[in-house]
């Protein structure tokens, strides 16, 4: 079964911790959490459940089609309430349980003064392209 | 022979079939089936000949298409199935293979991918590995790209300048999947400077050679992006150096500067110095003077800038800037490079996590958002 963990810029239930942009950290701080990213990218890949992970730009715009022979219209920047995602990580994994026990491990990235972010995390099955089993 | 000397052949096999009397798309077609097949086979069973296995293994292949063809249509086959054995590949076939597979109407992603496949003799596979692509989308792409040429004769000169422009793209797009494209655009640069008598060629050539001996230290152990000034020089590869000042020196001597000598030149300069505090930012300065008159862009200008500030000092550069848009790729960056020098530590900071968000690619944006922690933690005066 896939799994997509997405993280956000912002948005989801109120913040476990309350922390500032990356750029205020020392550092020091801002060399664990990436160090720590990269080595549980690694052990996913170490354990064959690895899929893909890509990060997002903070900009972009929402566009919609407005009829024949107009162009689409847009509708960016984003506002700074709306939620906003940041990047994603795809697993293959045999359950849910181990999908939430990964974005569990994920969400404890060391953030200022090295305690866990707690950050939250979003965790979504993707649906399969064929029918699960023949009835 | 290995997978490199099987891939040189491609170019020349390609030509020996359009000389037979295929068209380019089923000739490029045919020879990227045999391609494949030798790929498959060669390791337990080399040929004698590679280069007439290629031949009649991608004509073969081609009939075998033609026929097919020809059914569907419920027409005759029209095309000699035993050729004569025609003229014997010619270079200019390379040469002019490197000019329609980078011709001015296809879009540069086409190209770039065309080039890799007819005239790198790269596979479909290998290639939509390194562009984090389908395989599919990438066969759908090189199928489109030559319809956007059928027609097009393989009988003249093109544009040396785009398949310039084209080879440097491919050198630019770096690593990925298990192929090592800066590699393979230093070979096939190598290639076309044996096929032409450019001095921009030339130049390409060394740029590529003096980009390339300094892979090893842009990155650290933990993958984070180094900046040239904090680089190990004891990790630069002297030899690529010296082959690309010397290739630089060749082309220089001939007295037609162009945008890629005058970039190698100051690419050399960097390679020159011993450590960052040598290198000889006047002549730098000069170079990207030399530059702006060949070609005035503003990625000139911002780089000219930051070469006035190491020149000059930083508020020279930051004046050099001035007149830039904000919203030119890494100027944000080279502002708050310049800012953290003139001392401005919190302007520096600021725009540094600017430029974190602005960033094009993960290292770029770590790199500068970890500038951006560092530069706010620095003592204040």
């Amino acid at each position: 079964m896939k799994y997509l963990i997405l993280k956000h810029y912002r948005g989801g239930p109120p913040p476990a911790v309350e922390y500032g942009p990356m750029d205020g950290w020392t550092p020091e701080e801002v060399d664990a959490h990436l160090r720590y990213m990269r080595a549980f990218l690694d052990r996913l890949r170490e354990r064959g459940e690895f899929v893909d992970t890509r990060a997002l730009a903070p900009e972009g715009a929402f566009v919609r089609f407005d009829g024949e022979g107009r162009p689409p219209v847009t509708d960016g920047p984003f506002a700074e309430t709306k939620d906003l995602v940041a990047g994603w990580c795809v697993v293959d994994v045999p359950s849910w349980d181990r999908a939430v026990e990964l974005a569990g491990e994920l969400s404890a990235a060391p953030g200022p003064g090295g305690e866990p972010l707690r950050e939250w995390l979003e965790v979504r099955p993707l649906l399969g392209e064929t029918p699960a089993a023949p009835r | 022979m290995n997978e490199a000397e099987l891939r040189e052949l491609v170019p020349a096999v390609i030509g020996v079939l359009v000389r037979r009397g295929a068209d380019f798309a089923s000739a490029e077609d045919a020879v990227q089936e045999a391609l494949i097949r030798a790929l498959d086979t060669w390791p337990h069973d080399p040929p004698r000949e590679p280069r007439a296995w290629l031949v009649a293994t991608g004509w073969r292949k081609f009939l075998d298409a033609a026929r097919s063809e020809a059914s569907r249509r419920g027409r005759e086959l029209t095309v000699e199935v035993e050729p004569a054995p025609g003229p014997a590949p010619s270079a200019d076939d390379t040469l002019r293979l490197y000019f329609l597979c980078a011709h001015p109407v296809l879009p540069a992603t086409s190209a770039v991918a065309l080039t890799l496949r007819a005239v790198g003799g790269l596979t479909t596979r290998q290639i939509a590995a390194a562009h984090l692509v389908p395989e599919a989308t990438m066969a759908q792409r090189i199928s489109r790209a030559k319809r956007g040429i059928a027609g097009r004769a393989l009988d003249r000169p093109g544009d040396l300048g785009t398949v310039l422009r084209v080879l440097y793209l491919v050198f630019n797009e770096g690593y990925g999947g298990d192929l090592d494209l800066a590699a393979e655009a230093i070979r096939l640069t190598r290639q076309l400077d044996a096929l032409t008598d450019e001095p921009e060629v030339a130049g390409l050539l060394a740029l590529m050679l003096l980009h390339h001996a300094r892979r090893d230290s842009r990155t650290d152990a933990e993958g984070r992006l180094v900046p040239l000034a904090d680089q190990d020089r004891t990790l630069w590869d002297t030899g690529l150096i010296a082959e690309g000042v010397a290739i630089l020196q060749t082309a220089l001597a001939r007295d037609r500067l162009g945008e890629y000598q005058a970039q190698a030149a100051i690419a050399a300069l960097h390679a020159d110095a011993g450590t960052a505090a040598a290198t000889d930012w006047t002549q730098i300065v000069e170079w990207y003077d030399e530059l702006l008159l060949i070609t005035d862009s503003p990625v000139v200008r911002l780089n000219r800038a930051v070469a006035v500030g190491e020149a000059d000092g930083p508020h020279a550069g930051l004046a050099a800037l001035a007149g830039l848009s904000p919203d030119l790729p890494r100027r944000a960056a080279a502002a708050a490079y310049l800012h953290e020098r003139a001392g401005d530590l919190d302007r520096a900071a600021d725009l540094y996590a600017q430029a974190a968000r602005a960033a094009a690619s993960v290292p770029e944006r770590d790199h500068l958002t970890r500038e951006a922690a560092r530069v706010r933690h620095l003592p204040r005066p």
